[in-house]
Order: structure tokens, then C-alpha cells, then sequence
């Protein structure tokens, strides 16, 4: 038995292994989006031949964190915002792990934004998957990043001053190689973009629009949405930089004018990850790190050996 | 005024390579047979500004900055600026002499670029000269360099010049610039060292001055090292093979010599946005089976304080360093101070466990590195390895041997597929990673991507699969269960040997210390035995979990302590008396933050007019006396 058998293993994979037997039914509530991630994810799973224990889901906190706790993977539910530097570490100590890293817009694009930014840039080869509601939802209807300009709540009582944040511009400039918008009305659609993010060798990020029935009640459900690869409306090349930066600034305002476009907004499948980056500049061992401590072979260097002899 | 050691000290401006020039020579004196320690003193600058570095030569072990210094090798600072009448920067241009002859003892010898510096500009200087007795060399080494090679080579005439004045041969600096120096700027250096060296003999009778290299032989082969080399190489040997880090001085010394190490070792070194990031990525990679560490400075660890939290909560494994500084804030970031003590001990929320290390000498720091990494595995804890400026940067030769032990790449409690197949789990197939039941606290982890290992790692209570829970019951069983793995570990780190002790056990009177002070107390301490008073010290490397039966032990067997220790505020001191809860009426305080570390005659002056006259004055040091409570 090799230390990490479940990593690779071939067999058919039946979704209900991703529903834990502890609390099988979420806490969320009734019509919130986010049981829509948690639906797609169930579907995509199976379909990229994951199973649950060569998955590593990390989260964040928020309503949106709570997914560890409904999708029975190996899981590290993090801290605020943290989601991120938790998971890419994870990924270089084992590049062999599906890393799939998830949390909310304030989590994400607020406390987080750093972290969303430089793993973005760096191209790590995981899916990143942003719960988008618009609001703070676990603590209670506070206005978010993703909250449109005049957005009222008991933080912002006189509607909020404050432009929206762009996410999917932001990731496209920061660097990431495939950015998709998705909606929980659109389970379908969900469904396949999750397969393509998993299955994509680079920072995938996924803006999953998911309503927030009880604090959001002023907002869209996100219907109908219009899913602009398949539009007679919007003509453009998800490849091409330009006509993607462009697409997506058109989506980001039609938002906020009542307009729900999903789809994919930028893929590029030719930009190596950052894993190949770093082992192309020798800064990364070919085999996994994790699985060298396993190994009753390794002959383990001593700096007595290899270092100390240039201070002498 | 001692012929017994050199204390040699090369001044100029941040930029003119005081460090390098510094460096190359310790290791000369070293090879020669000496025992060496080095001080630095430099500015927050990339260029110009008052910077220092000091030898310490003797063929006695040296385990501290001396008491003054007897040689100074004048440079002129390159990018002193000229200041208008009146900047508060003053005339930077003399610096490096005139700031340095405070501390320059009765019969010292200056050695100065008069290319560059022009001893008229400083007050009084002929007068100081004769009534201290310097002996004076006022050398073009500018010139002298200019003419033979490059002007920044005039380092090279200033050391030349030395080794004639203080009777060393060149051979070893000889011998040294060709292991260091690239041919092409070879030839150049080795000439203008040997023509610097024969002008010297030339032109002055050197038989006038008092200063001369002491002569000496080490039984083993020594290492010039620095408490950062030891950390490092503490952590390799301890298998660590994944570091993450953002700059920040002086922790940038660890992080920069294991990204220049780990990926000739296969290992992984991330250079990241922020130290948020920094300690997550090392308990991500940790979670995920790779012994990992990051570190920082007290502002960039200030950040760590949440992944800090995350790493007790989920009982990850992982090593963070912290090299303080003097602070708050920004503070001076190249001085050193030990003032960030109870930040590290107390940061983050809640009921948090972690263990806090800090070692007070390079083989220490080589030692308990590797400690640190065994506990925070072992024990599936955080732990932190709590030195400073002076520590981390003070190049020290120590015996080869010392390094020379096998390494220890075990992950700690972890189990094999096979093992986890036994272990507890629920109807679902979630291994039970947090059982309640474990005598030391310790419950085995499996890592990700482990058949039957799956469980969840959170921030919140957790039940024993990781499911969040918030059953009182639960609740009390968890937090007893990781607070028990500090009892473990106290009784771990008892057969382990950190204390350091000095001075006559059954002494009158008691310091006591920590971390990097600890070699200078004990020059105190044996400098006052000398002077027939009763003295011992006691440098504490455990500070969490704090070892309370042997410092009590210590203090109860002395009249008083005194505590000395690198802080405006006693922190030491209150760590003691928070942990004993009694003797304060016994203990009182030197402490000194004014950027630099003690001297050994600080100490002894301090323990003087605290213990033996006890009024506390020791007028003429900037240090301050603290009497105990209740006095």
C-alpha cells in the first residue's frame, strides 16, 4: 500500500460519498444559493473522477465556509479570508491533490483580496470558488465589497458610497487563466463550468452568483440570466485578452442594472502553472515534497555535510 | 586595557562593505587560532550612515561584545551627506571617526583615510588624543587604493594596515581573499593589502603600539557562524523542506539563507504578498504532510497572529521564528531589543497553547531550532523560536563538531494507511482525528490524500472528526486535551538541558536572563567572581512552558536576583513572577533599550550599585535600574 493510494485511484464514484453522514443536511437557508455549489460540486466531482479523499477543500468563513461541513472531502476550513495561502501550500507541498479552495465576496474580495490577487498572479493550478451574494450574510445583512453603490444596511445607513468591486476584471488583470461567472439558478451551467475549473492546469476562478434570500431580499434572484458563449448578443473571444477585459466590464455593470451574464469570460490553457513554473527555475522537486517523508530510502542530506564547510 | 584581546572595530558609511570586509577578517583571526565575536552596528539605510562592526579576538572563548575597543580602522563614509548649517544629521562626513571615540579605551589605535577624513572637524581631538593616550595613523588608503586598483578597495589597505600595526600575518588574510574574491579583483586586493602593510612597517616604529593580536590554537576546526546560519541549519537537519516568508529585518537572514539552501535539497521556498499569507502557506503545507516554517520580525509576525490561532485550533505542526528588534511599531529596525517577548507569548485569541524557545548562543540557536521543530511535530503544536538582532547577526566561531549529529526528518504522530484502517471512525468513514482520550494530549493525524484518513480541519470547536460542534461537553474535552500537551512538553523540555548556568552554586547572589544576553551576563558573572563577589546566573530558554520549578529553585537559593534583559518594561521579569506568583520582593531590574546590547561591564557596574551598594546607580551607562517590589 503506497502512503497515498487514495491519490489516483480508478474506480466509479458515487456522489452521495460526498454527503456526510454527520449533518447530510445543510444549515443554509432555504433558497440560498449556496446549496447550488454544493450541488455542482456533487455533480463535478464524480464527473472529473476526484474521490473524496485525494480532494482538499479549503474554505474561509462565512455562510459560504459551512461547505466543509456538507461536503465530505478532506477539508481545512480556514480563517477569514485565508482560504487561499492555506490551499496553494498545500498544492505545492502535494501537487497531486485536487486543491479546491471556496469562500464568500467579503471573504474573497474584501479581508482576502491580497491573497485573491497574488494567487491569481501566480497561477497556482486550483479552483477557486467565490460564493458571490452581494452581502455579508453571516453576520447578518452588512453591505460587501460585490454590494452595488447605494446599497442600504445597518453599516451603511445611507446607502453605501462605494463603487462595486470588479471580480472578474480584478482577476484577469491579476492573472488568472480561466475566469467564469456562474449562477446557482443555472445549475447546469454551474455544473459544467466547475468541471472545466477542476480540470483546467492553472488558477481557475469561478464568481458563483448565489442568492442571499433572508439579507439580500432587494436583490435579484439572478434570473434571467443569459450565459454570453451562447448569445446571439455578445460576440467575443474568450482567448484574447482585450475582448475578454472587455466582455467582462460590460457584464460587471449589466449587473447592476438588473442583467445576469454568466459563461466563460477568459481562458488560457497555454500558460504553464505556477508549479511548472517553479520546477522549470529548479525551485520545486519533480516528485511530491509530501511523499518524501514517507519514504524509507531517502538518504536525507545533513547540513553538516553540505553547508557548514564554507565557514570554516 | 587588555593586551589579552583585540577588539577591533572598522567604521564607514552602510554601502562601503564594513559587513563583508568585517566578516573576511573575523575569519582570518579565526583561522589564525583565535576565538572570535563580532558586533554590529548599522542604520536603517542602504547607503551611508554611521555603521560599525566590532571584532572580538582572544584565544579565551568569547561569548560576548566586549567592554569598549582598543583598535578603530576609520573608513570614510562614501555617502555621507553634506548636511546645510544646523541639519539635524549633523556633519556626517566624520562619523566614522568622530562617532567612535567614545568607546575607543585609554592606549587604542586609530587608523583613519586622511583621503577622506579630517580629524580638525572634530572637537578637541588632539587633546583627547593625549589624554587617552591613542596612538594615531592617519593613512591615504583612498589614494593608495585609487592608484593600484579600484577605490573601494581601500577596505583592503585598512585591514593591510592593521595586520602591520598589530603584528598579524597576512597569510591568513591572504589566504582568505582567495578563497572570497573572484580572480579578476584579486590580484588588485592583494597587492594593495601587502603595499598598505609594507608603508605601515615603513613608515611608523609599530614597536610604540600597545595593541597587538594575541596568538592561539583551537584543538578542533572552527565555524564562523551567526545565530541565523544556526537556525537554518537547525531546521534543514530537523527536515524542513518548505519555508515561506516576506522580508523584513532582521528575519530576513533565515529566510534568504533557506531560499538560497532548499532547492538544492529538493525543498520549496515561497516568497509571499504579506506574513498573513506567509504562516498560512506554512501550516497549508504542514496540514499537507511537509515540515514547513515560517517567520518574521514583531510587525510582520504581529500579522501572524491569526494563522498563529488557525495553527492551535486545527493542532498543525508548524515553526515560526521571530527575530525582535527594538519597537513599537516601526521602531529602530536594525537595533536589537527582546521587548517583542510578550508578543509572541501572548498574541492571537482565546485560550491559544504554543511553545516559545529562546536560545541565548549560536550553538543554542542551532539546538533548539531543531527542538523546536521536534516539539512542534511531536507535539502538533505551534512553536516559535524567539531570538533578536544581535543573535541572529553576531558572527561567533564555534567548533565544527557541534554540527555534526543525524538528522531527524519524522513527521511526528502520524499513521500509515494500515494504521488508520484501525483507528476510530465514524458510521460515514470520518477518521476520528480529535479523540478526546490522549494521556499527552496528542491524538495521531493523517495526511490528505490518505485512504481512510479523511477528517476536517477548522478554526472553530470541533467535535473529534473536525465537525464543528459546540457541546460544552465537547468543548471541555478539547480544550483540556491540547492545554494537557504543554504538560507534556514541560516534562519533555525538563530532560533537555537549555538552562544555562554560571558562576559558583552556591553562590550569594543571582542573575538572571534570557535568550541572547545570557553570554554577556556570564562574562559579568565570572569577571565579579574574579572580584571575589558571589555570584551566579541562571539564561532561561524555555519561556513557554515556562520552567518554574528550576527558576524558583535559582532564586530561592540566592539573597537577590537581579534580571537582566533588553526591554523598557521588565517583561522578563514579569514572566517570572507571573509564573512563580511570589519572591518579587527578591528580584530587581537592568534593563537597556537604547538599541545597543549590553557590554559585560555594564553588568557588572549594574550589579554593583544594585545589589552590593544598592542604590541602583551606575552612572556612566545608559541603563536603568528597576528595585524590586515591595523595596
Amino acid at each position: 500500500m503506497s502512503t497515498f493510494s487514495a491519490i489516483g485511484e480508478e474506480r466509479e464514484i458515487d456522489r452521495d460519498e460526498y454527503t456526510p453522514g454527520v449533518e447530510p443536511q445543510p444549515t443554509w437557508c432555504p433558497g440560498c444559493g449556496d446549496f447550488s455549489v454544493l450541488k455542482a460540486l456533487k455533480q463535478a466531482l464524480p464527473e472529473v473522477g476526484r474521490t473524496p479523499e485525494e480532494t482538499l477543500l479549503c474554505t474561509g468563513i462565512g455562510c459560504s465556509g459551512k461547505l466543509n461541513s456538507y461536503l465530505d472531502t478532506y477539508g481545512f476550513h480556514t480563517i477569514h479570508g485565508r482560504s487561499l495561502p492555506v490551499a496553494r501550500a498545500a498544492k505545492l507541498a502535494n501537487p497531486d491533490l485536487e486543491v479546491i479552495a471556496a469562500g464568500g465576496d467579503g471573504d474573497g474580495y474584501g479581508i482576502g483580496g491580497n491573497h485573491f490577487i497574488h494567487t491569481a498572479r501566480e497561477n497556482h493550478d486550483m479552483t477557486y470558488i467565490v460564493f458571490n451574494n452581494e452581502i455579508f450574510g453571516l453576520t447578518k445583512g452588512q453591505t460587501s465589497p460585490t454590494s452595488p453603490k447605494g446599497h442600504k444596511s445597518k453599516t451603511q445607513p445611507h446607502g453605501s458610497a462605494k463603487e462595486p468591486l470588479k471580480p472578474l476584471s480584478l482577476s484577469l488583470n491579476a492573472g488568472a487563466s480561466y475566469v467564469a461567472r456562474t449562477a446557482a439558478v443555472n445549475p447546469n451551467q454551474a455544473k459544467e463550468i466547475l468541471i472545466e475549473a477542476i480540470e483546467h492546469d492553472g488558477f481557475a476562478h469561478v464568481d458563483f452568483l448565489t442568492q442571499c434570500p433572508t439579507w439580500n431580499k432587494d436583490a435579484r434572484q439572478y434570473v434571467p440570466y443569459i450565459d454570453v458563449n451562447d448569445s446571439d448578443d455578445y460576440e467575443f473571444d474568450k482567448t484574447d485578452r482585450v475582448e475578454a477585459a472587455e466582455m467582462m466590464r460590460t457584464t460587471e455593470e449589466a449587473l447592476y442594472e438588473g442583467e445576469v451574464l454568466t459563461g466563460r469570460f477568459y481562458v488560457d490553457e497555454d500558460r504553464p502553472s505556477y508549479g511548472q513554473e517553479k520546477r522549470q527555475i529548479g525551485e520545486m522537486p519533480e516528485e511530491p515534497l509530501a511523499e518524501r517523508y514517507w519514504d524509507d530510502e531517502y538518504e536525507w542530506e545533513r547540513s553538516y555535510d553540505r553547508f557548514v564547510g564554507k565557514h570554516e | 586595557m587588555t593586551d589579552e584581546e583585540l577588539i577591533w572595530r572598522i567604521s564607514g558609511g552602510s554601502g562601503d562593505g564594513i559587513a563583508s570586509t568585517s566578516q573576511n577578517f573575523a575569519k582570518a583571526l579565526m583561522r589564525s587560532g583565535l576565538n572570535v565575536f563580532t558586533h554590529r552596528h548599522y542604520p536603517s539605510r542602504i547607503r551611508g550612515g554611521h555603521t560599525y562592526t566590532e571584532i572580538r579576538a582572544s584565544a579565551d572563548p568569547v561569548r560576548s561584545r566586549g567592554d569598549g575597543y582598543n583598535f578603530l580602522l576609520a573608513l570614510g563614509d562614501s555617502f555621507a551627506r553634506n548636511p546645510q548649517e544646523g541639519a539635524v544629521y549633523g556633519n556626517e562626513e566624520i562619523k566614522p571617526l568622530s562617532e567612535n571615540l567614545d568607546e575607543l579605551r585609554e592606549g587604542g589605535v586609530i587608523v583613519y583615510d586622511e583621503g577622506l577624513l579630517d580629524p580638525s572637524e572634530i572637537p578637541d581631538f588632539e587633546e583627547r588624543v593625549e589624554e587617552n593616550d591613542w596612538h594615531v595613523f592617519p593613512l591615504d588608503l583612498r589614494g593608495l587604493a585609487r592608484d593600484m586598483g579600484r577605490e573601494v578597495m581601500r577596505n583592503t589597505a585598512g585591514v593591510g594596515a592593521t595586520c602591520a600595526l598589530i603584528g598579524l600575518d597576512l597569510e591568513h588574510v591572504e589566504d582568505l581573499m582567495r578563497d572570497a574574491m573572484p580572480e579578476k579583483i584579486l590580484d588588485p586586493n592583494l597587492e594593495i593589502l601587502e603595499t598598505a602593510y609594507d608603508q605601515v612597517r615603513e613608515e611608523y616604529d609599530v614597536g610604540d603600539v600597545d595593541v597587538s593580536v594575541p596568538t592561539g590554537e583551537h584543538e578542533e576546526t572552527q565555524l564562523l557562524m551567526s545565530g541565523s546560519d544556526a537556525i537554518s541549519y537547525g531546521a534543514i537537519d530537523e527536515g524542513c523542506r518548505f519555508i515561506a516568508g516576506y522580508p523584513m529585518t532582521p528575519w530576513t537572514e533565515v529566510f534568504t539563507i533557506m531560499t538560497q539552501n532548499l532547492p538544492e535539497l529538493g525543498g520549496i521556498s515561497e516568497q509571499v504578498e504579506d506574513e498573513i499569507a506567509a504562516a498560512a502557506l506554512a501550516v497549508g503545507a504542514s496540514h499537507a504532510g511537509v515540515k514547513a516554517m515560517s517567520g518574521s520580525s514583531g510587525g510582520g509576525f504581529a500579522l501572524m497572529s491569526e494563522p498563529l490561532g488557525l495553527a492551535e485550533m486545527t493542532e498543525t505542526p508548524v515553526v515560526l521564528v521571530e527575530a525582535m528588534r527594538a519597537g513599537p511599531s516601526t521602531g529602530m529596525p536594525t537595533k536589537p531589543e527582546q521587548s517583542d517577548l510578550e508578543h509572541v507569548l501572548y498574541t492571537s485569541q482565546g485560550d491559544s497553547q504554543r511553545v516559545v524557545l529562546a536560545p541565548g548562543t549560536v550553538e543554542e540557536a542551532y539546538e533548539q531550532s531543531r527542538l523546536a521543530f521536534r516539539l512542534a511535530y511531536e507535539y502538533q503544536i505551534p512553536t516559535i523560536l524567539l531570538y533578536d538582532q544581535k543573535l541572529g547577526g553576531e558572527l561567533v566561531s564555534v567548533p565544527k563538531s557541534h554540527f555534526d549529529r543525524e538528522p531527524n526528518p519524522t513527521l511526528g504522530k502520524t499513521l500509515t494507511e494500515e494504521e488508520l484502517a484501525e483507528q476510530p471512525h465514524s458510521p460515514d468513514g470520518k477518521f476520528h482525528r480529535f479523540q478526546h482520550d490522549a494521556e499527552d494530549g496528542v491524538t495521531p493525524r493523517s495526511i490528505p490524500g490518505q485512504k481512510g484518513g479523511r477528517f476536517l480541519a477548522t478554526g472553530n470547536e470541533h467535535d473529534p472528526t473536525g465537525h464543528i460542534s459546540e457541546s460544552p461537553d465537547n468543548r471541555v474535552a478539547q480544550i483540556d486535551r491540547r492545554t494537557r500537551k504543554l504538560e507534556a512538553i514541560r516534562a519533555d523540555l525538563d530532560t533537555e538541558d537549555t538552562s544555562s548556568y554560571a558562576g559558583p552554586a552556591d553562590a550569594e547572589y543571582g542573575i538572571l536572563t534570557f535568550g541572547s544576553q545570557q553570554g554577556t551576563v556570564e562574562e559579568a558573572v565570572g569577571r565579579l567572581n574574579d572580584a571575589g563577589v558571589s555570584v551566579k546566573s541562571l539564561g532561561v530558554s524555555d519561556m513557554l512552558p515556562f520552567p518554574t520549578e528550576e527558576v524558583e529553585a535559582f532564586i530561592e537559593s540566592v539573597e537577590e536576583v537581579l534580571v537582566v534583559e533588553m526591554t523598557a518594561s521588565g517583561q522578563f521579569r514579569g514572566l517570572v513572577q507571573k509564573n512563580l506568583g511570589r519572591h518579587g520582593e527578591k528580584l530587581s531590574s537592568l534593563l537597556k533599550y537604547n538599541g545597543n546590547p549590553f557590554e559585560p561591564a555594564e553588568i557588572v557596574d549594574g550589579f554593583e550599585a544594585a545589589i552590593v551598594e544598592g542604590d541602583g546607580d551606575a552612572s556612566g551607562h545608559q541603563t536603568t535600574f528597576v528595585p524590586a517590589a515591595g523595596d
